[in-house]
């Protein structure tokens, strides 16, 4: 990326004979110069922190990387071999599987609650505010914090979750979320909820703001209230907003480790193992990096995918 | 490039574009006028609904004013406050939260100092390349953290940056670099080109154009820029797990992953560490309200 911006900025300038064409012909390229250094840092930046590192994985996983290499600085080519360990493996599909159905699960819960809420919102009501932006505070939490909490809420013997559940008499034993096999997805999915919650609610209000009063007044003339506005009106005006909001959401999710590494490690029994986890997995518990390199070069291949889908989104979304 | 949905470059830009319009100041001023009863029903439905989402927190600060090893039954307010948490918390995890803030404070200037200027040219320049830069960037939000750290993992150990406070700040601001850029430029797009363009007439260059006009006026825009940096670092789980192996830097993110391996029966210490760890975001939800809402030029253009 930095050759075309290097190659765009140093474009030869046609040469003129007069003096003023030429004066102006030097102006010119010290100006292209002066605006190129001040971008350069960041491109090289760039390049060096997300360029390299998606080349050099690339390359990593056509090789048997391992911490032998590190010692010997030896990585044999190995042509398809990380990839048909990685895909043959039984954990593929099951960190497939919980890959879709976590970031489904984040997505739908996090899109309904978070609309539900801007729609809220929007009413008037004192203090809407202050109200609003107390609740971004579980998003700018960092995300060690909120699963560590969590961990702690959900715990099976103490947590406070449980103790509510128990002083209610809805159960009598406490509910193992996390390290029970058939719950811990859920548990996570939930967690992952709550963080996304402020986000899907602050991009979504901006977007209903945006809605001119003057619909819904015509639509109240034509009888359309309450849930009618909103299906009529609101929905159809909101499409792109909302195309944004949940293809973003989709290719945040699908990267996620920090919620999944702090409540549960991937467990028990791998039922929360993800791309991503394995990924790391793979890497940084078992150092077999180009195996791990593998794995996320799959999971950047299905973040690209609805990457592509952003930009068309976006790009109709700015058209319209 | 965060692992998560936090708070993002791209997710900004779009909140940006599609954020409150002219008309909702209009709007917004009309509603607080006629306050009624029905109304402050709606704040007390919010209030529930504000209760239920930070419970986590009250939670997390209710747990770490418990006296340690009552594992069994927390109350449910700290009636009688116990600060054997926070000193446990204080004693092991003072140094971890010092590397976090010293990461954190070098990662907002090395942020600010690549981000202002490529914003500035990125505003004002017709550069051609300008939109592949853009286009890069919101392309980097989207490539996952792990294949980040897998390849610098390596990079790190040969260029001898693994457990080191420079190869941290370099990382880390990999969550800082594409946000302070667009948020930047968006501020100065949003900055008459006449006052640069006055200050050429002086007889300004670019670079003092840039240095004694184009800065001192975006201050808000780096303001906001530089907080959120700062809590991006803080938060930063990921490079901190991968491109350290020792205790000697050690950010607290991975100081409260790994105590809650070993002293599980010691939530108090673990949550009051939770606290300490939060500060940064409990202030930037009070600072920040105040710069992202501050006007851009103010006065400069008459």
């Amino acid at each position: 990326m930095s050759a075309t911006v290097q190659s765009r900025l140093h474009l030869p300038v046609p040469e003129t004979k007069n003096d003023a064409g030429l004066r102006r012909s030097g102006y010119r390229r010290r100006e292209r110069v002066y605006q190129w250094l001040f971008l350069a840092p960041a491109v090289a930046y760039l390049v060096l922190f997300f360029g390299f590192p998606v080349v050099k994985n690339v390359a990593m996983s056509f090789q048997d990387y391992t911490t032998g290499t590190f010692y010997t600085g030896e990585a044999p080519w190995v042509g398809f071999s990380n990839y048909v360990t990685v895909l043959s493996s039984s954990l593929f599909s099951t960190s497939l599987i919980n890959t879709a159905l976590f970031t489904a699960g984040s997505i739908a819960g996090q899109f309904v609650l978070g609309l539900g809420l801007a729609v809220f919102f929007k009413r008037k009501f004192p203090l809407n505010g202050i109200l609003r932006s107390l609740l971004l505070l579980p998003w700018l939490l960092p995300l060690i914090v909120s699963s560590a909490v969590w961990r702690w809420i959900l715990d099976k013997d103490s947590g406070a979750l449980n103790n509510f559940l128990e002083s209610f008499g809805i159960i009598s034993t406490g509910i193992p979320w996390l390290t029970s096999t058939s719950l811990a997805l859920a548990a996570v999915v939930g967690v992952n909820i709550w963080i996304g919650i402020p986000f899907n609610v602050t991009v979504l209000y901006g977007g209903l703001q945006d809605i001119p009063d003057e619909l819904y007044e015509a639509a109240s003339l034509d009888g359309a209230t309450g849930w009618r506005a909103f299906r009529h009106v609101t929905w159809p005006m909101l499409r792109p907003v909302v195309s944004v909001v949940l293809v973003l959401g989709v290719v945040y999710t699908l990267k996620v480790l920090d919620i999944i590494l702090g409540l549960t490690n991937g467990g028990p029994a791998n039922s929360t193992q993800t791309i991503a986890t394995q990924s790391y997995a793979l890497s940084f518990q078992n150092f077999k990096f180009g195996e791990g390199a593998a794995m996320g070069n799959i999971l950047v291949l299905i973040s690209l995918v609805f990457a592509v889908l952003y930009l068309r989104v976006n790009r109709r979304a700015v058209d319209e | 490039m965060t692992t998560n949905t936090q708070p993002n470059a791209a997710a900004t830009e779009a909140a940006v574009r599609t954020g409150p319009g002219p008309l909702t100041a209009v709007r917004r001023q009309r509603g607080t006028r006629q306050g009624g009863t029905r109304q402050w029903g709606t704040t007390a439905l919010a209030l529930v609904f504000l209760a239920v989402m930070l419970f986590p927190v009250y939670w997390m600060i209710n747990a770490s004013l418990q006296p340690n090893g009552t594992t069994l039954q927390t109350s449910w307010l700290p009636l009688a406050p116990d600060f054997t948490g926070y000193a446990t918390a204080i004693s092991q995890q003072g140094r971890n939260l010092g590397t976090s803030l010293v990461v954190a404070l070098g990662s907002v200037v090395f942020s600010l100092a690549i981000a202002a200027p490529a914003a500035y040219a990125l505003a004002y320049f017709k550069v051609r390349g300008a939109g592949v830069v853009l286009f890069a960037i919101l392309i980097s939000q989207m490539i996952p953290g792990i294949v980040v750290a897998n390849a610098l993992y390596t990079a790190y150990n040969d260029l001898g940056l693994l457990n080191s406070i420079p190869g941290l700040i370099l990382a880390d601001s990999s969550h800082g670099i594409p946000f302070a850029i667009l948020i930047v430029r968006a501020f100065m797009n949003n900055m008459p080109a006449s006052v640069i363009e006055a200050a050429k007439v002086d007889g300004a260059g670019h670079l003092r154009a840039f240095w004694s006009i184009v800065l001192p006026l975006s201050r808000n825009a780096l303001i906001t820029a530089g907080l959120f940096t700062f809590l991006f670092t803080w938060s930063d789980f990921l490079f901190a797990l991968t491109l350290t192996t020792t205790d000697d830097v050690r950010p607290v993110t991975l100081g409260i992953f790994q105590y809650m391996g070993a002293y599980v029966n010691d939530w108090s210490s673990v949550m009051a560490t939770a606290v300490l760890a939060s500060i940064p975001a409990i202030i930037l939800l009070i600072a920040a309200q105040k710069y992202v809402a501050a006007g851009t030029t103010g006065g400069a253009v008459k």
